[in-house]
């Protein structure tokens, strides 16, 4: 033992005999063999100019000004063709799954005399949950999915990082960041691993408690919706997706002013010091392999994060049917739970369902839509004919009524649903992740109030000023 | 006069690429450990692909890999379990990812590194190689997108360079599964001792850096004779690495001496240190 305390003693004292500058030395050295041995292994051919292609996309990609509009392009362009692709898909299953398939079932359940309860059970709770994410997520998730592959293999959002780049910095955060940041927008817990590649712990936290303003998968389809069937349908029918997709990505826009908002608040107090520096490789420019990305992003990511989002919603289904048909008093527990926060919610430019469906939703944002349908339905006017706890087979116009005529849904419904969609906790398996990662309880509380408590206010701010005009 | 195509098949790589045997996840008791190091975005999860089976998601940006993933594979009768480390440019900073690297090759003992390499960027891509040579003398480097590199006008002399290292070098094209067949080979020859590196060493432009180096190599060789990563762990004291510093207060170097594999590598952010 004392033999290997001389070890560290003989290093201390050569530490000292060389000096400093050690670290660069050893660095010099190491570049200098690699040029040396570089030079005596490589020709270059000089007819050939290196990298024009990549220099000049580069220039327009990374350009100051250029750059962002190009991006904003960029993005605009893939949700206009997952907005408008997914329309016709999404109308065929919904009939195949919730019409066909629903009917067919509650047929073999009364041929086989099944008790009423169970068939509510499973069919009109936990398969028709199911059948409704599936309808409604799989349809965008394999046309944006692809999509985004193919961008990222032809090297564009080493790009983007590198334009936010400054952004990051500015708000004392990691520039590498905005690459997590990226991942969110498949899976906030995704996100929430691969901010490992950021070096300082203080740089870390920041991006992993801001990676959940990254909206992920299974946030599309609510944003998607509501800009389809209110923003998309206040502009003309020629207009209406450009309208929608608009809308979603000015949510995703603000999405990324806010993680640079509450980056810079918590660089400037909680999580006080400098951006650090690093290098950013932007890769060559390579041709997607279009039928293997096709392949690999709808196995990989498409049926994994829906058997993600199928897993959560059969027990959730079951517990929308439970807390709508068990009876405490004259009510259901729903009918209970709506009541108490609807104040909330009306002074949120919400409602009481609407805030149910979220905390019914914690284990999967993805059953937001279809809870706040079936619980509209069932304590409102039952125009539909749904039984309690029956989510719907619903075109889109059939939902715009529902939502208006017995919700009582106006623009400012839909728009704060949108923003409260950004805003609000992060779903169970990212905040298990978040702790998983800072292994602190104190960040991981943090991580999942901030959000909520940004909810509250932007959303009580903006039903405020909309009252206040005399907008609704 | 059967065996002479026989033995002459067996030395060519196209004949002994269909003795390849993708294992996927099933890694159990293999006979050799291969781990996979690089400069990020230089194709080593498409490599890990071609040789495992497995689909990693191969991603054109740099950084996507920030966990060790593993995968098995069969050649020539023998099993390997391959690892695909975090991409990383050096080897001498402290980030997660890094640590995982680095940690891996030293305490992990790999019986082979192949270090994958951008044909394209070949210079600073060596600076990782030469780091890696000073860790571990087992290492094959698989010299990738050389498709790129052509198009872009850069020749590159593999013979040359592999004389110049010490070690086998591998042309490749991964993604079109080009060179794969060699890459085993060169695998196996070095895992099974058939080939001898002779692996390059940093040439100190500073006389008195390697003076400094020989006396803290004597004064750790004084306690660890055996030690097989010796020069690393002197270079590493001498820009005093903490880690390193703690390993050898726990007497935990002594492991490296005996032929021991994969020891765990733990993950967690000492988060304790920001609060």
């Amino acid at each position: 033992m004392s033999q290997n305390l001389d070890i560290l003693r003989t290093a201390e004292q050569l530490r000292t005999e060389l000096g400093t500058d050690y670290r660069e030395k050893l660095m010099e050295s190491i570049y200098s063999n690699a040029t040396e041995i570089t030079t005596t292994s490589v020709t270059y051919d000089s007819k050939k100019t290196t990298m024009t292609f990549d220099r000049t996309l580069d220039r327009a990609l990374t350009h100051p000004v250029g750059g962002f509009l190009m991006m904003g392009l960029m993005f605009f362009a893939v949700f206009w063709i997952t907005i408008t692709g997914a329309n016709m898909p999404s109308a065929v299953l919904s009939e195949l799954l919730l019409g066909t398939v629903y009917n067919l079932l509650h047929n073999f359940a009364t041929l086989i005399n099944m008790p009423l309860w169970m068939s509510g059970l499973l069919i009109d709770g936990v398969y028709l949950a199911t059948a409704w994410v599936v309808a409604v997520m799989l349809p965008p998730m394999a046309i944006f999915f692809p999509l985004f592959t193919l961008l990222e293999d032809f090297g564009y959002l080493p790009r983007v990082a590198f334009n936010l780049d400054r952004l990051f910095a500015r708000a004392g955060a990691h520039g590498k960041q905005s690459l997590s940041m990226m991942m969110g927008y498949g899976c906030n817990a995704a996100g929430v691993i691969s901010t490992r590649i950021i070096d300082s712990p203080r740089e870390r936290l920041i991006a992993i408690i801001t990676n959940n303003f990254s909206i992920c998968n299974g946030r599309w389809p609510t944003l998607i919706l509501m800009g389809t069937i209110f923003v998309g349908a206040t502009a003309p029918p020629a207009l209406a997706s450009f309208f929608a997709a608009m809308s979603v990505v000015t949510i995703a826009v603000l999405g990324i002013i806010m993680t640079l908002l509450v980056s810079w608040g918590l660089s400037k107090t909680w999580l006080k010091g400098e951006a650090s520096v690093f290098s950013l490789e932007l890769p060559p420019y390579r041709p997607p392999q279009i039928l293997q990305t096709l392949y690999s992003s709808i196995i990989d990511r498409t049926l994994i994060v829906l058997w993600r989002a199928v897993v959560m919603a059969a027990p959730a289904g079951a517990v929308i049917w439970l807390i709508s048909n068990v009876m405490i008093g004259d009510l259901s527990i729903a009918a209970h739970m709506v009541n108490l926060l609807n104040p909330l919610g009306v002074l949120l430019g919400l409602n009481g369902i609407i805030l149910v469906a979220y905390i019914v939703a914690i284990p999967a944002n993805e059953i937001v839509i279809p809870t706040i349908l079936m619980l509209t339905l069932t304590l409102g006017n039952n125009i539909a004919g749904a039984q309690p706890g029956v989510m719907l087979e619903l075109d889109q116009t059939q939902v715009y009524n529902v939502l208006t005529q017995v919700g009582g849904w106006t623009m400012l419904t839909a728009v704060n649903l949108m923003l409260f969609s950004l805003l609000h906790n992060p779903c169970s398996t990212t905040i298990l992740t978040i702790w998983q990662e800072t292994k602190n309880k104190k960040w991981t509380v943090v991580a999942t109030v901030l959000p909520i408590v940004m909810g509250v206010i932007v959303t009580f701010s903006t039903s405020t000023l909309a009252h206040v005009f005399g907008l609704v | 006069m059967t065996t002479y195509p026989t033995s002459s098949c067996e030395t060519c790589p196209a004949f002994n690429a269909s003795m390849l045997k993708k294992m996927g996840v099933n890694i159990d008791n293999t006979d050799y450990v291969i781990a996979l190091a690089g400069n990020p975005n230089t194709g080593k999860s498409t490599v890990f692909n071609a040789l495992t089976g497995l689909r990693q998601h191969v991603g054109n940006w740099p950084g996507k890999t920030v966990t060790r993933a593993e995968g098995g594979f069969q050649f020539n009768d023998k099993t390997y379990k391959l690892v695909d480390l975090p991409g990383t440019y050096s080897l001498l900073s402290t980030s997660v990812d890094e640590e995982v690297a680095r940690d891996f090759i030293l305490f992990g003992q790999p019986n082979v590194t192949v270090v994958v390499v951008d044909a394209t960027r070949l210079e600073r891509n060596l600076n990782l190689v030469i780091q890696i040579l000073e860790i571990t003398d087992y290492v094959v480097v698989a010299l990738n997108l050389m498709d790129e590199a052509k198009r872009h006008g850069i020749e590159v002399d593999d013979r040359h360079l592999s004389r110049a290292l010490g070690v086998p070098v591998i042309p490749m094209v991964a993604r079109q599964g080009q060179g794969v067949p060699e890459l085993l080979q060169a695998i196996e020859d070095v895992s099974t001792g058939a080939y001898q590196p002779r692996p390059y060493r940093i040439q100190q432009n500073d006389p008195t850096l390697e003076e400094a180096l020989n006396k803290m190599i004597h004064a750790i060789e004084e306690q660890y004779p055996n030690l097989p990563n010796v020069r690393w762990v002197a270079l590493r004291l001498l820009d005093g690495d903490a880690s390193i510093e703690q390993a050898i207060r726990e007497d935990r170097l002594g492991v490296l001496t005996q032929a021991s594999q994969s020891l765990s590598v733990d993950n967690v952010l000492p988060l304790e240190a920001v609060l």
